[in-house]
This record gives C-alpha cells, structure tokens and sequence, in this order.
C-alpha cells in the first residue's frame, strides 16, 4: 500500500520500543498486528564492555528508507518505523529498533524480519568491540549467515 | 574533483575519513578506482587489499564494481556492514 508511513531515525540516544508501536498505530482501525523487534547490545560472555558503532551518514537513513519501502510493497504493511542507534553502547542498552504493522501478524512478522535481515547486511552501519580489559578490539566480521539469511527472502 | 569517503576499517587504514581527489581519465569504474587509489602509497594498498571485500557506493547508492563512476559527486568505499 503506498502511502503507508515510514518512520527511519539514526540518533545516539536510546528509544522507547513501546512509545514508537503506539505512535505508528495510533488511529488505525484497519491494522490487526503491530511486530517489535528490538535488538540489543550482548557482552559476548563478559568478553565485551561496549559496541562502538559507525555509520555512513545519509545513506544509511536512505538505505533504511529503502528497505522498509520494500517491505511495505512486499508484505502489504500498513506502515513501518526503524531506528538504528549509532556511538558507544554498553551491553544491555538498545541498538536497533524495526516495528511492523500489518492487518494480520504473518505480514507483520515477515515485514520485521525482512527489514532486519536486509538492514544487517545493506545498511550501512560498522561495529567495532571495545574488551572488557579497556582494550580497543577490532571490528566485527560480517557473518555468510547473515547474507545467506538474506538471500533467503529474493 | 570527486569526493571519496571512507569508514570503518577502511577509513582507519588509509588514516582519513574523507578527501577529494583529482581521478586520471583512465579511472572509469568503481574497479579502476580501487585500483588507483592502492598505487597512491602503503596506506592505500593496505586498506585495499582485498578488493573484493570492498564495498562501494556512488551517490550513497550501492553499486558493483564494474559500474561506471561518471558524473559521481560522492564515492564510498568501505567494508561489509555489521550493523543491526
């Protein structure tokens, strides 16, 4: 359905999964669903003291767009938000947000799923560990499962 | 002058984020690019090195390696996303 809102925010500060799926159905009549995933920051066994992510100003917030127009058009949402947070984040905080909403839950499940796994391997975000022991760590390897996770959807 | 940007390990290895460079005629593709940047010193070859890791965007828009950069305003080049 074109139309359908798309709510697409990259911000430092932490976000409210509950006060964004009641703003994006807010008023509707016609929707039966609403999906939140919310992914967060592990410490990877206490390995980790925090991610440190980087991100391509612009395009990542245009790649995101493009992704959740897709998933409008593709599984008939009736609107979607997704909000990617960016700097420094401890174990446990919020990373990234993707709210579905759909007249029926399928549509809305596969609507958030389809958005993560294009959004983990198109959008362009970088995450780089910081160790426990005060260390710098490297950055993280893009896993084949993710882009076979994708490839699953064409 | 076209500008390039960079991030994540590649930004660190050739030790800035962004710059503007004059490209020789014979640069045509986001391939030919990746190619001259590695001759302009160790830093460039460094972070270039694998070039089919690299990824690269014309206008904030992916595109492969073999697309022409004609006309491009800004190029990025950077590795595979690990965001979500």
């Amino acid at each position: 359905m074109t139309g359908a809102p798309v709510i697409v925010r990259v911000q430092t500060e932490d976000f409210d999964a509950a006060a964004e799926a009641a703003r994006l159905a807010a008023g509707r009549r016609d929707a039966g669903a609403v999906v939140t995933f919310t992914g967060l920051c592990r410490d990877e066994g206490g390995r980790l003291s925090a991610l440190e992510l980087e991100h391509y100003p612009g395009m990542a917030e245009a790649e995101i767009g493009r992704i959740c127009r897709k998933a409008v058009e593709r599984f008939s949402l009736l609107g979607i938000t997704a909000i990617h947070r960016v700097g420094k984040i401890a174990p446990g905080e919020n990373i990234v947000l993707v709210i579905a909403l759909a007249p029926h839950r399928h549509a809305a499940f596969d609507g958030a799923s389809f958005v993560m796994d294009y959004l983990k391997t198109s959008a362009p975000f970088w995450k780089k560990e910081h160790f426990a022991d005060g260390r710098e760590g490297g950055w993280v390897d893009a896993k084949e499962s993710d882009d076979r996770a994708r490839e699953a959807w064409s | 002058m076209t500008k390039l940007v960079y991030f994540a390990w590649v930004r660190e290895r050739i030790g800035k984020g962004e710059e503007e460079i004059d490209l020789p005629a014979s640069v045509r593709t986001g391939g030919d690019l990746l190619a001259y940047l590695k001759t302009l010193g160790e830093d460039y070859a460094h972070a270039l090195e694998h070039e089919k890791v690299i990824r690269i965007a014309i206008n904030q828009e992916h595109v492969e390696h073999d697309e022409p950069i004609l006309g491009a305003r800004e190029i990025a080049l950077f590795p595979p996303m690990t965001g979500g």
